[in-house]
């Protein structure tokens, strides 16, 4: 049986390309950075180049950009790190209710150390309430942290407005990019951000390497303590091969954006509109063109996620869902309750996240086994037949 | 995420007694949507012994198997022996559950106890 991977927000497949710029580092050119001689050299020369790949893709300068473990951990740095450098001018945070948990529980995390934080809302479409945010901003408010593209339902939040908002005040701006990067453009400056975190194995990279830009001037504190790796900033012998990989991968995912993202967009428009067609009692969330070109997030009233992807998984499909059961908790999805779905829907809703290998014919294979899954299951409701 | 038993995933795909009983002499009802779990539960019982049995199930692969397992456990049973059963006897017999699962055969062995309590309360046994 074929496998047919529609999870690329979960993860992506390395490419070729990337692979092949990180053997080297795994094998021959295994010298430490910060050594002198060639063998060193050439590793350090190789972190530099990476870091170029990266500036330039973002628009950025070189030594604005950071090496980090994974996007978490540069989420984790951003909000800790503003934070702890800017405790004299406040000890207020401000973000939204459908973040990341790298985001949300850090900012809960501050909660415990003194600092407050406002969740600020979204629409049932899950599109940042701006007035709200308004709102929100006090005097001592230090940092406004929006993700630019929401994981679950693709939705893109209105950073540039929000940049206006935190400049006015004099905020930094700090938001999570790692669904967003190569999918649509990502640049700091036409964004307004101060701080930006990326993922390398989201844009067909490795696992384990992250990037955290920081704009020139940004107060920050240092994340990890111990040699002048990082400027100083984020310490540990650098990790050449994925930092070599992110910096290849994130090339090749910018370097034809709209091309990419008008493949994937035709694949999510086809199969929203086929399911939505042919499924009754099912509903698309989030919003209709605000959203991840490669993203597709619906319900299915009346069953449970984690079914739907155990009869998917059965037919060769990778898929994702906001159901309880997959969370590994008793409650659905955050972002899904956090647009206003009532639970037993939440429950039952699918992700379906398009990459550049998927297909038409991918789509048409879903779309014949999709039904019949869905149907079955409903057969084994008891909340459908009381319908 | 761990994986599930063969079991397990045996009875999910391919549930066992699924669908409902006209006329059933019990009916239990157990969850709720909000936790993503609903197990209902019809029995036919003659002569306090169930000779028929069968469930609609809201929820996870786990949630369905249980409740599967659990018809197949109790059907020919008399409904002491019945009540006996645990809900550990259900993941035994289903080769075991990942532990963030268990809750689900706890539900189907609750599902039988309603559907048996219903029948007691209709014949006045209660």
């Amino acid at each position: 049986m074929n496998q047919i991977y529609l999870d690329h927000s979960a993860t992506t497949k390395l490419k070729k390309e990337v692979l092949d710029t990180i053997l080297p580092f795994l094998t021959e050119q295994y010298g430490n950075p910060s050594t002198i001689y060639t063998l060193g050299r050439e590793a350090k020369k190789a972190i530099d180049s990476a870091r170029e790949q990266v500036a330039k893709a973002i628009n950025a300068q070189p030594n604005e950009i950071y090496f980090t473990s994974s996007g978490t951990e540069s989420d984790n740095w951003a909000i800790k790190g503003v934070a702890y450098a800017n405790k004299q001018k406040g000890k207020h945070i401000i973000t939204s209710n459908i973040e990341h948990h790298a985001v949300l529980h850090t900012c809960e995390f501050l909660e415990k150390e003194g600092l407050e934080i406002t969740y600020v809302p979204v629409d049932n479409e899950g599109i940042l309430d701006l007035e709200q945010l308004k709102k929100a901003i006090r005097p001592d408010t230090i940092l406004i942290s929006v993700m630019l593209a929401n994981n679950e339902i693709g939705t893109i939040q209105p950073i540039k407005e929000i940049s206006q908002l935190a400049k006015e005040h004099g905020i930094y701006l700090h938001t999570d990019a790692v669904q967003a990067i190569g999918s649509i453009p990502v640049d700091v400056n036409d964004l307004g951000v101060d701080l930006l975190s990326l993922s390398g194995h989201k844009i067909y990279g490795p696992k384990g390497v992250g990037v955290l830009y920081v704009k020139t001037g940004t107060k920050i504190s240092p994340f990890i303590h111990g040699g002048g790796q990082e400027r100083g900033k984020r310490a540990g012998t650098e990790n050449v091969a994925n930092i070599v990989g992110i910096g290849k991968a994130i090339e090749l995912a910018t370097q034809d954006i709209q091309t990419h993202s008008s493949h994937l967009q035709e694949l999510r428009d086809m199969t929203i509109e086929e399911i939505l067609k042919a499924i009754p009692h099912s509903r698309l969330n989030g919003h209709k063109e605000k959203r991840l070109p490669g993203n597709v997030n619906i319900s299915f009233e009346y069953i449970e996620g984690e079914s739907i992807l155990l009869m998917l998984d059965s037919k060769g499909v990778c898929a994702s869902s906001g159901s309880a059961c997959t969370s590994g908790s008793l409650d659905p999805s955050h972002v899904l309750l956090a647009i206003g779905l009532p639970h037993e829907i939440a429950h039952g809703s699918l992700r379906l996240t398009f990459g550049e290998e998927n297909t038409k014919d991918d789509v048409k294979y879903l779309l014949e086994i999709l039904p019949p899954i869905i149907e079955k299951l409903r057969a084994m409701s008891p909340l459908y037949n009381q319908k | 995420m761990e994986e599930y038993s063969n079991k397990v995933m045996d009875h999910f795909m391919n549930p066992r007694n699924v669908g409902e009983i006209e006329n059933a002499d019990g009916v239990g009802t157990v969850g709720n949507p909000v936790c993503g779990d609903i197990m209902k539960m019809y029995l036919k019982i003659e002569n306090n012994i169930i000779k028929d049995a069968k469930f609609k199930t809201f929820g996870c692969g786990a949630a369905v198997a249980t409740s599967s397992m659990a018809t197949e456990l109790i059907i020919g049973k008399t409904l002491e022996e019945a009540l006996d059963i645990t809900n550990s006897t259900v993941a035994e017999a289903l080769d075991g559950l990942p532990p963030v699962k268990m809750h689900c055969s706890n539900l189907a062995q609750q599902a039988v106890k309603a559907a048996i309590d219903d029948y007691k309360e209709k014949n006045g046994k209660k």
